[in-house]
């Protein structure tokens, strides 16, 4: 399954992928209209700073998912098949017990309201709006094996021009 | 998102260069544009600030992070401050282009700038009186003391009514010396000094006068007396007017300064007979953006096209020099060129481009840079790959060269049947329509629908710049043109003999349509702003395009714009812009990118114009 993988030594912090995820996540779907909204579009991943890096964090969608074990009403689960952990809008009751136990902290809220709010994925997009947004390249959809190869390739091409300009 | 070729222009010609850059792999601006979406939400909001090293910073536009920069600057101060830098930006291109073309005349009135003459004599006369001199030499040096002067008034600032006048002065905003205004504007943006963005937005409206009345209005007539005040005169225009067989040589940029020199040199005999030895059958000049209206509107040199086109002309392969001055020339062109025989010539001490040849001009030596310039050109004609040569069979006729001396000339020397005509409403208002192009927009699409849209109701347009060139290619620049204008428009431009469209020049000639507006204020005894006129700049993108709206809202008209501006990110911003500026100046903003709906609001404002004024 294709995730999102995040390439750090690219990221600028121009914090565009931020942006396109609350554009992609309002009613208007366009940013102009967007930013009039009430309440105002949120994001579900973050770039932040540390040691001196710019660090975007997205959920990581993560297998036996902790936010999902300790969701008491259901409304945290992942699917099966595509393994996107999810919540249900009308079941979550605002707890915060998904925030609690996220080790990357990308559960948030909109408006003040008690209802959790989380990376989907963009499931209606071919490529997350995250992604899209992304002018370096920092940000990959792919399953884990193309990405692989993509980090493989460029290490190999790393590799070679080193040997190249030593012997 | 992947736009398919016929969705980037209306232009036949442009879309036929298209398909052929596709297939032969070069790229264009639309290519560039492309790669660059999407776009930072920040800088379209106009929310980021890198004015100082404690950032940069930038406003979260949903308010969940961060709502003011380092210094504590909010939205609307950094929103205004970056507006404020535009204008800047805009009014330094215009005054740094009159400044020019005022120390050309200096030369000259000295005998220093042996190229140039007085073409227009009379012109200059109504200047000298203007300015209560009387010599050429002190003519010259008031008009130089403009820039520099610490306190105003700027001298055509008076052509306005004097409402205007006295309006402006009661706000603050009467400008001073333009070089003072812009400098004033850079200060104020500094970290630390003005943090209200009423008062940014004030000086704004002040640096832009300073260029509408001022800078431009000074190129504009400099220009007249130095090369003729333009009369009507049929030409072509669109790629079709560059020649397979004949060398041809592209002047692209914004000043007639040296354009008008490589005309004169390309015409001298010597030099047609030296192209006719290297197998071409002539030299033909064709104009690009500005620099092309000017020769345009004085000599009827065709215009190969407008903003969008110029990579697209380079793409014919049959430009032997692409000559270029100042202002909207793509840094694109040099690597394009150099897939092609094209020199890419770059003649401006303040413009410099990779994989140009330099060649510098001066006033001093203007005629021989130009002949060298012209002799270059020639020389290349030879290196043409003939198998690469495509040249689209398209191009418009067009009527051109409507100064406001011609137009009140053209109605039997006063402006009263004009005044006549749109009191009965045969003419229901004025339209002034300018400004760019923008892949952002289909090319053309926007200046060309609004164009008509407005004749089809009645409304005379006045043109200059792109817009000018898009109606050129478009064929409304022609007489039988009133056959698209609706009845009451069409019967005065048949009693008259001029097209519905009047081509009034470049972007620094909309000092032409400011002056028009004042004089039929004048006319009427009323402020500019109760004119049943409006503006719009329907495919806009320079800075320059920022200052002249600026100016011709502070000037009191209503102004449509059909790319959307960089100051969404501070409602208080768009809110004085678009509806507080009305009980300062009297002119306001809108936007609207649907043509069809801009020229709807044009005409309702123009008709609310009309009621209020009685008629």
């Amino acid at each position: 399954m294709k995730e999102i993988f995040v390439r750090l030594e690219r990221c600028m912090g121009c914090r565009s992928c931020e942006m396109a995820c609350a554009v992609e996540h309002s009613d208007s779907q366009n940013l102009f209209g967007a930013i009039s909204e009430k309440p105002a579009p949120v994001r579900r991943l973050y770039v932040e700073q540390a040691h001196g890096h710019k660090v975007p964090l997205v959920c990581r969608h993560c297998e036996d998912a902790p936010c999902v074990a300790v969701c008491r009403t259901g409304a945290m689960s992942q699917d099966a098949v595509t393994g996107i952990v999810d919540r249900d809008k009308e079941r979550c009751v605002g707890c915060w017990m998904c925030a609690m136990s996220c080790p990357y902290g990308v559960i948030g809220s909109q408006g003040g309201a008690r209802v959790a709010v989380k990376c989907d994925r963009c499931k209606s997009l071919d490529i997350p709006a995250c992604v899209g947004a992304c002018p370096t390249g920092t940000l990959v959809f792919a399953d884990e094996g193309q990405f692989a190869e993509m980090i493989r390739r460029d290490a190999a091409s790393r590799m070679a021009r080193e040997h190249i300009s030593t012997a | 998102m992947v736009e398919k070729i016929q969705d980037k222009s209306v232009d036949p010609a442009s879309l036929e260069m298209l398909r052929l850059a596709q297939r032969s792999g070069l790229e264009t601006a639309w290519d560039r544009f492309e790669k660059q979406q999407p776009q930072c939400g920040f800088g379209e909001l106009g929310l980021c600030c890198r004015n100082c090293n404690m950032g940069p910073c930038r406003i979260d536009p949903f308010g969940e992070g961060a709502i003011k920069g380092t210094c504590g600057a909010t939205a609307d101060i950094i929103v205004a401050r970056n507006l404020l830098r535009s204008i800047a930006a805009g009014a330094s291109a215009h005054s740094d282009h009159a400044r020019d073309v005022a120390q050309t005349f200096k030369f000259m009135s000295e005998g220093k700038a042996s190229s140039y003459q007085v073409k227009d004599r009379a012109k200059m006369e109504r200047l000298m009186n203007e300015y209560g001199v009387r010599t050429q030499s002190e003519l010259a040096n008031a008009i130089m003391a403009e820039f520099g002067k610490q306190e105003g008034p700027i001298q055509f600032t008076r052509r306005a009514p004097a409402k205007r006048v006295e309006l402006w002065k009661s706000l603050g905003i009467d400008p001073r010396g333009i070089d003072r205004e812009i400098v004033e504007c850079m200060h104020r943006t500094h970290m630390g000094v003005d943090n209200d963005y009423v008062n940014l937005l004030l000086h704004g409206i002040r640096a832009s006068l300073a260029d509408g009345w001022g800078g431009s209005m000074i190129a504009t007539d400099l220009q007249d007396v130095m090369f003729g005040t333009p009369t009507p005169v049929m030409t072509e225009a669109n790629l079709g007017v560059l020649k397979a067989d004949a060398v041809n040589i592209i002047v692209h940029g914004h000043e007639p300064l040296l354009s008008e020199m490589i005309v004169a040199a390309a015409s001298d005999p010597a030099m047609v007979e030296l192209a006719k030895k290297q197998g071409a059958s002539g030299i033909n000049i064709a104009g690009m953006c500005c620099t092309g209206n000017e020769v345009l509107m004085r000599h009827g040199v065709p215009a190969a096209g407008n903003f969008l086109q110029q990579e697209l002309a380079v793409i014919t392969g049959a430009v032997d020099a692409m000559v270029v001055d100042v202002q909207c020339v793509m840094p694109a062109l040099g690597s394009l060129a150099g897939c092609f025989h094209t020199k890419f010539i770059s003649t401006s001490p303040k413009a410099k481009f990779p994989g140009a040849t330099h060649m510098e001009f001066n006033e001093e030596s203007a005629n021989e840079t130009a002949r060298s310039i012209v002799q270059a050109a020639v020389l290349n004609y030879r290196l043409r790959d003939p198998s690469k040569v495509h040249i689209p069979d398209i191009k418009s006729r067009a009527m051109v060269g409507f100064s406001v001396e011609t137009i009140v000339g053209a109605l039997g020397g006063s402006l009263d049947p004009l005044l006549g005509a749109i009191k009965s409403g045969a003419i229901r208002g004025i339209g002034a329509v300018v400004g760019c192009n923008n892949p952002k927009v289909k090319q053309d699409f926007g200046h060309i629908n609004l164009v008509k849209e407005l004749i089809k109701n009645d409304v005379l347009v006045v043109t200059t710049g792109c817009n000018a060139l898009a109606c050129a290619k478009a064929g409304l620049l022609l007489p039988e043109a009133a056959d698209l204008a609706g009845d009451g428009l069409k019967g005065v431009c048949k009693a008259i003999g001029v097209p519905p469209v009047l081509h009034m020049g470049s972007c620094v000639d909309i000092s032409r349509i400011m002056v028009a507006c004042a004089a039929i204020a004048n006319a009427l005894g009323v402020d500019i702003s109760d004119l049943p006129a409006a503006g719009a700049a329907p495919e806009w993108m320079s800075e320059k395009a920022v200052s002249i709206g600026t100016y011709v809202v502070g000037s009191g008209v209503y102004t449509v714009l059909g790319t959307v501006p960089q100051v969404l990110g501070s409602k208080k911003v768009v809110e004085l812009l678009t509806e507080g500026v009305k009980g300062v100046t009297g002119g306001a903003f809108a936007v609207e990118p649907d043509p069809l709906k801009a020229a709807k609001l044009m005409i309702d404002h123009i008709d609310s114009q009309r009621r209020k004024l009685g008629i």
